[in-house]
């Protein structure tokens, strides 16, 4: 972005309204990733913008967790898992970067009035099954376009009892559903959550209309997993039995927010890994958080490695990228081929209950046998 | 000229591998879909057509794959449709990506015309006439200017000119 402002002999349009996250670099790791952080550090300096958190955790988490989003809101994101901030009520989405120079420079974007596809859960989700299940089974039903770049809104009871930061993982994966954006209507876990006073709740109308609805009982919902290479191989757990990863990772926005390391302890709970278990904290105030309410303690205990906080192995970035022909079950959005390391590694994507109980386990193993 | 012909759900990952993405687009470029088509870099030629299936560049944001397809000489893109993010950042990069329902029809090695007029791709090869969906024009002035910088760049000066 630095050289193409300079090319235009142009500056940010409001410093207020921009916020900057490093994640992707960091930790840095070589010669080229200094390079590009040194820069970041340098430009956000110079165009005088404040809102600047340097290797504080993922964008999408740290972003609400440092209270920029509000319900409401307008926003584009330089990162494709940009619809995490759908889950706060807020039009969010993700643009490339020259794009995001036009946002930078102008303030202004263009978008196509998006129709609605309803995605409905009736029910309760049993123990053991998550947000990312969810998504799991919806991009599996629907394919990588069923969102045809349309808002995807969640909705139903079983929605309304997700904690935030589950929300935010339905929300997120929109992305592999090929939605512009996820959305779900503000209530009172999103103001407790953002630390808002009572306001307004926005919600769609009543008699909007949908592009489709589509209904589903989440309590019959059973964990489920993507096969290699793609988000949409996906079928019930029980079909995996015989897999057996030589890897568990827990990371990325996606899967190791708070709420999802707490699912993982949950299972890990007086357990011991039998493969190599690594964990990479989407945020540093999620880290803390688990680290101060004992969650962090299981993990170590079970045997679990931890990384620095950032994009890391999801995003094929950094030292500790997949060998070849590692097997992993990963917490994840993506397992397109060699995206995380080697093109001979492949990858399954599980919810963090999952990715934990298989890391017990020794095979892919339903999570719902441990939480008995 | 002639068009290379890929599947569905073509990822950025695979157009542009992310442990390249630290590089310029010269080396990036070398990279490109090599998972799917071994050499394809070497092979391409300026003026070639890339042709796939349904949500092409489904996947994450990143601007280095309709770049690398750029620099590698690809005259323009045609799919059944493309994934909403690659479509802007393949037209802020002033790339057309053109969706063709029929973009199944075309055959690797098949020798394609462009006509930004009539909405056509002409098949060289088979003789046939395929349509495909106009760019909306405010786009496609983008995209005459050679992609969001050089059209902001003449925004700009007609705004201090004026």
């Amino acid at each position: 972005v630095k050289p193409m402002l300079e090319r235009l002999g142009a500056k940010v349009w409001d410093p207020s309204k921009v916020v900057v996250i490093t994640d992707h670099y960091v930790p840095t790791y070589d010669d080229e990733s200094r390079k590009i952080i040194r820069i970041a550090r340098d430009w956000v300096r110079e165009a005088g913008i404040d809102n600047f958190y340097d290797e504080q955790g993922i964008c999408h988490v740290v972003l609400p967790e440092r209270g920029h989003l509000r319900p409401g809101m307008f926003a584009v994101g330089g990162d494709s898992h940009s619809p995490t901030g759908g889950a706060f009520a807020a039009y969010m989405f993700g643009v490339g970067a020259t794009e995001m120079l036009g946002v930078l420079v102008t303030g202004e974007i263009w978008l196509k009035v998006p129709h609605t596809i309803a995605m409905d859960f009736a029910g309760r989700l049993q123990a053991g099954v998550s947000a990312k299940d969810i998504m799991l089974f919806l991009i599996g039903r629907f394919g990588l376009d069923g969102g045809q770049y349309q808002a995807v809104e969640y909705r139903g009871v079983a929605i309304r009892a997700l904690p935030m930061q589950e929300r935010m993982t339905l929300c997120n994966m929109t992305a592999e559903l090929g939605g512009q954006t996820g959305l779900i209507s503000s209530d009172q876990v999103t103001k407790e959550f953002l630390k808002l006073p009572d306001q307004e709740t926005w919600e769609s109308d009543a008699d909007a209309p949908l592009l489709a609805h589509h209904c589903f009982d989440a309590t019959e919902l059973a964990p489920q997993v993507a096969a290699p290479h793609s988000p949409a191989n996906t079928k019930a757990v029980t079909e995996f039995r015989d897999v057996k990863p030589t890897l568990a990772y827990i990371g990325a926005c996606t899967g190791a927010k708070l709420e999802d390391l707490r699912m993982a302890s949950l299972v890990l709970k007086g357990r011991k890994a039998r493969m190599r278990l690594v964990v990479a904290p989407a945020s540093l105030r999620d880290q803390k958080a688990a680290e101060n309410e004992g969650t962090l303690e299981v993990l170590q205990d079970a045997g679990a490695e931890f990384l620095g906080l950032g994009c890391g192995i999801c995003a094929g970035y950094g030292g500790n990228v997949l060998g070849e022909d590692v097997v992993a079950i990963s917490s994840t959005a993506r397992n397109f081929k060699g995206r995380m390391g080697a093109a001979s590694s492949q990858v399954y994507l599980a919810s963090p209950y999952t990715v934990a109980a298989t890391a017990v386990a020794g095979h892919i193993c339903d999570p719902r046998e441990m939480l008995q | 000229v002639r068009a290379w012909v890929l599947g569905d759900d073509i990822d950025t990952d695979v157009i542009v591998p992310g442990r390249t993405m630290k590089f310029g687009i010269e080396e990036i470029a070398k990279h490109c879909l090599e998972a799917v088509s071994p050499g394809f870099s070497r092979k391409i030629k300026p003026g070639d057509f890339l042709v796939a299936g349904r949500n092409f560049g489904c996947g994450s944001s990143r601007e280095q794959a309709p770049a690398a397809l750029k620099h590698l000489g690809v005259a323009a893109l045609v799919a059944q449709s493309f994934a909403g993010l690659f479509y802007r950042n393949a037209l802020n990069l002033g790339l057309a990506a053109l969706v063709c329902a029929e973009a199944k029809r075309i055959r690797d090695g098949d020798r394609l015309e462009l006509d930004f007029h009539r909405s056509t791709i002409a098949n060289l090869t088979t003789g046939e006439n395929l349509p495909f969906e106009p760019i909306p024009e405010h786009l496609m002035e983008m995209v005459r200017d050679g992609g969001l910088l050089p059209h902001l760049e003449k925004r700009l000066k007609c705004r201090t000119t004026s």
